[in-house]
């Protein structure tokens, strides 16, 4: 197996606070890794070193091959990885299918000729582009695909993840990472969305998933391979028998055995 | 597929809109102009409580071009009954001119977010630019409106760096520094006139003076004819780029900029380059409408270009519902002409304008026209 995403000795300091301390971090095509640590153990801050959004301050990020480390967060989705948000950042008062169609940015013709004087050939990519928004959103739930020029405030959570990961998987990303994706939801509906992402993986050939997650359960039923994190550093890898045997995670999680 | 909206609501909606237009303009006495008002509120709630006003929506939806051809018939009727009254017709021009300024605002703060609080002084850089184009070249000087809104966008690009830099008060900050920097250089600049202003001289076209009533047989109409005729077009213009931008990939990369910048950074949006496009066409527009206004009002002055002219622009987007065009016609409507109508409250218009954006932003914040969702011109695209 080869390995899609490699951070090496990545770290990341904010002023006196090192958020990321020297963490070697790799994802083999087709995995789908757990990332856990508890609150503040820097999983957030991974995700957003690798795709961008803060620069690390040291290390290297690899993404197929090619060195992104430091990129644009644009680029970086330009490359082939998408990303959901720990707090869902949907635009709410836009309908599913523009939410949908943010993340198809790279796919749709920004170009001002053919947005403004092309009407034609403008609403056959429109068409085109609904029917395939309808496929994706079907794979989660039909009921939301009749929904699609609803506006995104009008739903409830459970379906607004269920957006926001069609949303980063239309582009069809070579990577997804979920930032806990079960925030705010029942112990139903989690599991509901879990199911949801394993189908998505059965019918998504080829695409490899970091998922955040606090809850053992679904680390354990979903993930092939976990990764702890512990203020910063990586304290354990492997599976999630070994993971949650591990004494220092025990500990991280539970505290010091009296 | 749900049956096809009947014609009818629509054009009976442009047929009553554009009487009561006509009403209105016509209305001397102060009484008849409240009392008119009064009547349209009523109509309008009435038509909420019977559900009229769905039915008008779906059918103008259905037969949108067939609608917007109506309504520019509608303005032409204006523009023949009206045909002898400079005073109407200068008030009607005024209005369209200030609703494509108030487009180009709707593109910059309604689309993309970015806050412009020196639309006056835009509009004045596209009235300058008609200034000294017709009075240093012997350029054609039809040719002011394009190069007014090209030098409202290069003058604008000034700006775009501190624009692109800071975000939210800040960003409007810089905008009124603008708008305030702006009148002072034309205060203090003697080749612009200085502070008694320019005179623009009128537009000729193939050898027809803009400034020269129109004389049909026994019929004579006002010079300002030529100009509301001219305003009508740049204005279906704007309305018809606006309409599209809103309704294509641009306008949703630019709603989802505003919205939420690191998501939109995180799916490949470019922020700047889709700011500076709001902001630059925004400009372009303000800056064309500028340079038509020019030619219509014949002498120009900083004082047309303060900050509060600018405020009206905002106040204008305000009233009418953030981003939606057609909110812009109805304010600019209601903005430009009813304190001419009312002459009480001329002396008071900033406090009315005031009043009516704070009423607005207390008890309807989305405006009198919220905007819809974005239909991007199909039938919702829901293919049968």
């Amino acid at each position: 197996m080869s390995a899609l995403l490699a951070c090496r000795d990545l770290t990341c300091r904010f002023g006196g606070l090192v958020a990321l301390d020297h963490v070697d971090f790799t994802v083999n095509d087709g995995e789908i890794v757990g990332l856990i640590g508890p609150n503040g153990s820097g999983k957030t801050t991974l995700f957003n070193v690798v795709t961008g959004i803060y620069p690390p301050s040291d290390g290297r990020v690899t993404f197929a091959g090619s060195d992104v480390t430091g990129a644009r967060p644009q680029t970086v989705y330009w490359s082939g990885i998408a990303r959901t948000f720990q707090r869902s950042r949907l635009c709410l008062p836009l309908s599913v299918f523009d939410n949908i169609m943010v993340g198809n940015h790279k796919r749709l013709n920004h170009g001002l000729v053919f947005n403004l004087l092309r009407r034609r050939a403008f609403a056959a990519e429109v068409r085109r582009n609904w029917d395939e928004a309808v496929e994706f959103i079907g794979i989660f739930n039909p009921a939301l695909a009749a929904r699609l020029d609803e506006p995104v405030a009008g739903f409830p959570m459970i379906d607004r993840r269920r957006i926001e990961i069609c949303r980063a998987l239309i582009s069809r990303p070579r990577l997804l990472l979920l930032d806990e994706p079960s925030a705010g939801m029942t112990h139903e509906e989690t599991r509901e969305l879990m199911d949801d992402i394993l189908l998505v993986r059965e019918r998504v050939a080829g695409l490899t998933i970091v998922v955040i997650e606090h809850e053992m359960g679904i680390i354990e039923r979903i993930t092939d391979r976990c990764v702890v994190l512990n203020y910063g550093r990586k304290i354990c890898e492997g599976s999630y028998e070994q993971v949650a045997r591990d004494p220092q995670v025990q500990e991280a999680y539970l505290g010091v055995a009296a | 597929m749900p049956a096809r909206a009947p014609l009818l609501p629509a054009i009976a909606f442009a047929a009553l809109a554009i009487l009561f237009g006509i009403l209105f303009l016509a209305a001397e006495r102060e009484r008849a102009v409240a009392a008119l008002f009064v009547v349209a509120a009523a109509a309008i709630a009435l038509a909420a409580r019977f559900g009229a006003i769905d039915r008008v929506r779906a059918s103008i939806r259905a037969h949108e071009s067939l609608f917007y051809a109506a309504l520019v018939l509608g303005l032409l009727a204006v523009v023949v009954w009206f045909h002898d009254e400079h005073f109407v017709l200068l008030m009607v021009t005024t209005s369209l001119l200030l609703m494509v300024a108030a487009l180009g605002l709707t593109v910059q703060f309604g689309f993309a977010g970015v806050v412009n609080f020196a639309g006056a002084a835009f509009l004045g850089i596209g009235c300058y630019t008609a200034a000294v184009v017709t009075k240093y070249t012997a350029l054609p000087s039809i040719l002011t409106l394009p190069l007014g809104g090209l030098m409202a966008a290069l003058i604008g690009s000034i700006l775009i760096l501190p624009v692109l830099r800071t975000r939210g008060h800040y960003a409007a900050l810089v905008t009124i520094a603008f708008a305030i920097l702006f009148k002072t250089f034309l205060e203090v600049n003697d080749a612009l006139g200085g502070p008694q202003g320019i005179l623009v001289k009128p537009i000729t076209l193939f050898g027809w003076n803009f400034n020269q009533p129109i004389k049909l047989g026994p019929i004579e109409a006002s010079f300002y004819v030529n100009y509301l005729v001219f305003a009508i077009i740049l204005l279906v213009l704007a309305l018809v780029v606006v309409r599209r931008i809103d309704r294509s990939w641009i306008g949703l990369s630019l709603d989802a900029i505003r919205l939420d910048e690191i998501a939109s950074a995180s799916h490949g949006l470019d922020i700047a380059r889709w700011k500076i496009l709001a902001f630059t066409l925004g400009n372009f527009l303000a800056g064309t409408a500028g340079a038509l206004y020019g030619h219509v009002l014949g002498f120009i002055a900083p004082n047309n270009f303060t900050f509060g002219d600018s405020l009206i622009l905002v106040s204008i987007i305000l009233l009418g519902g953030i981003g939606n065009p057609w909110g812009v016609v109805v304010a600019a409507f209601i903005v430009v002409i009813l304190p001419e109508k009312l002459q009480i409250i001329q002396e008071y218009r900033f406090v009315l304008y005031a009043s009516l954006v704070i009423l607005i932003l207390l008890f309807r914040p989305q405006g009198l026209l919220p905007r819809p969702l974005r239909d991007y011109g199909l039938r919702a695209g829901r293919s049968a």
